[in-house]
């Protein structure tokens, strides 16, 4: 009998290795993550609009459908990308999401302070390569860096009512996002 | 024979414990630092590079994006202030103030995130559309049927979550009591 308790003493101890081991190989093994669910319908290096969520035909769960949203699927592998976004009449976004949908940095259009949202995403190592004297330059040049080299930037323009969705998209729709 | 038997059965506890434990823990969204005012809960860190482990798999399984905390902050409910499921088959009242945010959106989902199909086309409110009151609160009646005022429609859906999105907002990380931020009551009126 004691030896039965400890063999599933031994167990309980090893499930609560698998348990937490599932949990963080989880994220790599996805197959629906939101990169996943969003690359069919966007090109690489490109921004393209996101249908507007709707019943029984949302890209992605949970998305907030007073918003028009734009995404850029980017990879940074062959070198740092340029983002410009001009901001709408009400709110304006931009969200950096890693490939598995850590939302690592975010910033909206009163924290830019301008009417057009200027960004330069690259990863780490493609800062370190900057020239020392274009860091000096570039004081009031906006920065991001990507822990990862492919991700999601979403771009996401409020409209207060639905008769100035119209608007939103179209601020959105002037948007660029581009390899340097 | 003994020791075969005995650590096959561990092994068994083991995928049992492990596997059920992790899909519990997803299923229910479980994920550290949560932020609960009344019936509304949010998760701020998930919007950082610091979620932790659990959110990390909840949205790689669920296929959501998170809120950016340089974006907003979204409180969630989905039950009512005395701990009832939402049901759609109810009128269920929401009523009160926000906190401070430059632009809310209250939005319906099922259970699985996705919106509601109805005849209005009606998934939510924002906080420039809504009706309030002088003093600045709002009603939003949540019913299967057409009702005056901000009427939220369900579709008589058997469970839905409200989402409450605050954008441009000081609510984050470091918010910690309901009195920093008031969220409106959530109060079932009547069920058929």
């Amino acid at each position: 009998m004691i030896r039965w308790l400890l063999w599933l003493i031994a167990g309980a101890l090893l499930g609560g290795i698998v348990h937490l081991v599932a949990v963080l190989i989880l994220p790599r093994t996805a197959t629906q993550d939101a990169y996943s669910r969003i690359s069919p319908v966007t090109p690489v290096n490109t921004i393209a609009a996101l249908p507007q969520p709707a019943p029984q035909q949302e890209v992605i769960p949970f998305m907030d459908p007073a918003f028009a949203s734009a995404v850029c699927r980017y990879d940074l592998s062959s070198g740092p990308l340029k983002l410009t976004a001009p901001v709408s009449a009400a709110y304006t976004s931009v969200s950096f999401y890693t490939r598995r949908g850590v939302a690592y940095y975010a910033i909206n259009d009163r924290a830019a302070g301008r009417r057009v949202i200027e960004l330069d995403l690259m990863t780490a190592a493609q800062r370190a390569q900057l020239p020392e004297d274009e860091d000096v330059t570039a004081a009031d040049r906006l920065i991001v860096e990507s822990p990862s080299t492919t991700g999601l930037i979403v771009l996401r323009a409020l409209a207060p009512e639905p008769g100035l969705m119209a608007t939103a998209r179209s601020a959105l729709a002037a948007a660029r996002c581009q390899l340097q | 024979m003994r020791l075969l038997l005995g650590s096959l059965f561990a092994l068994l506890v083991a995928a049992v414990v492990g596997l059920g434990t992790t899909w519990l823990a997803l299923s229910r969204g479980v994920a550290f630092g949560a932020i609960p005012i009344g019936s509304w809960t949010a998760w701020p860190r998930t919007g950082t590079p610091d979620v932790d482990p659990y959110a990390r798999a909840t949205i790689a399984r669920t296929g959501e994006l998170p809120v950016g905390s340089g974006d907003g902050v979204a409180f969630l409910a989905r039950n009512d202030d005395v701990g009832r499921p939402l049901d759609g088959r109810c009128d269920v009242l929401v009523n009160g103030t926000t906190p401070q945010a430059r632009f809310w959106t209250l939005t319906l989902y099922d259970a699985t995130g996705r919106l509601v199909g109805n005849s209005v086309e009606r998934h939510g409110f924002t906080s420039q559309e809504i009706v309030r009151q002088p003093n600045g609160s709002f009603d939003i009646v949540i019913a299967p049927r057409a009702r005056s005022g901000n009427w939220l429609p369900t579709n008589g859906i058997d469970s839905y979550i409200l989402v409450l999105r605050l954008y441009d907002t000081p609510v984050g990380v470091a918010t910690r009591a309901s009195r920093e931020a008031p969220m409106p009551a959530i109060a079932v009126q009547s069920c058929r």
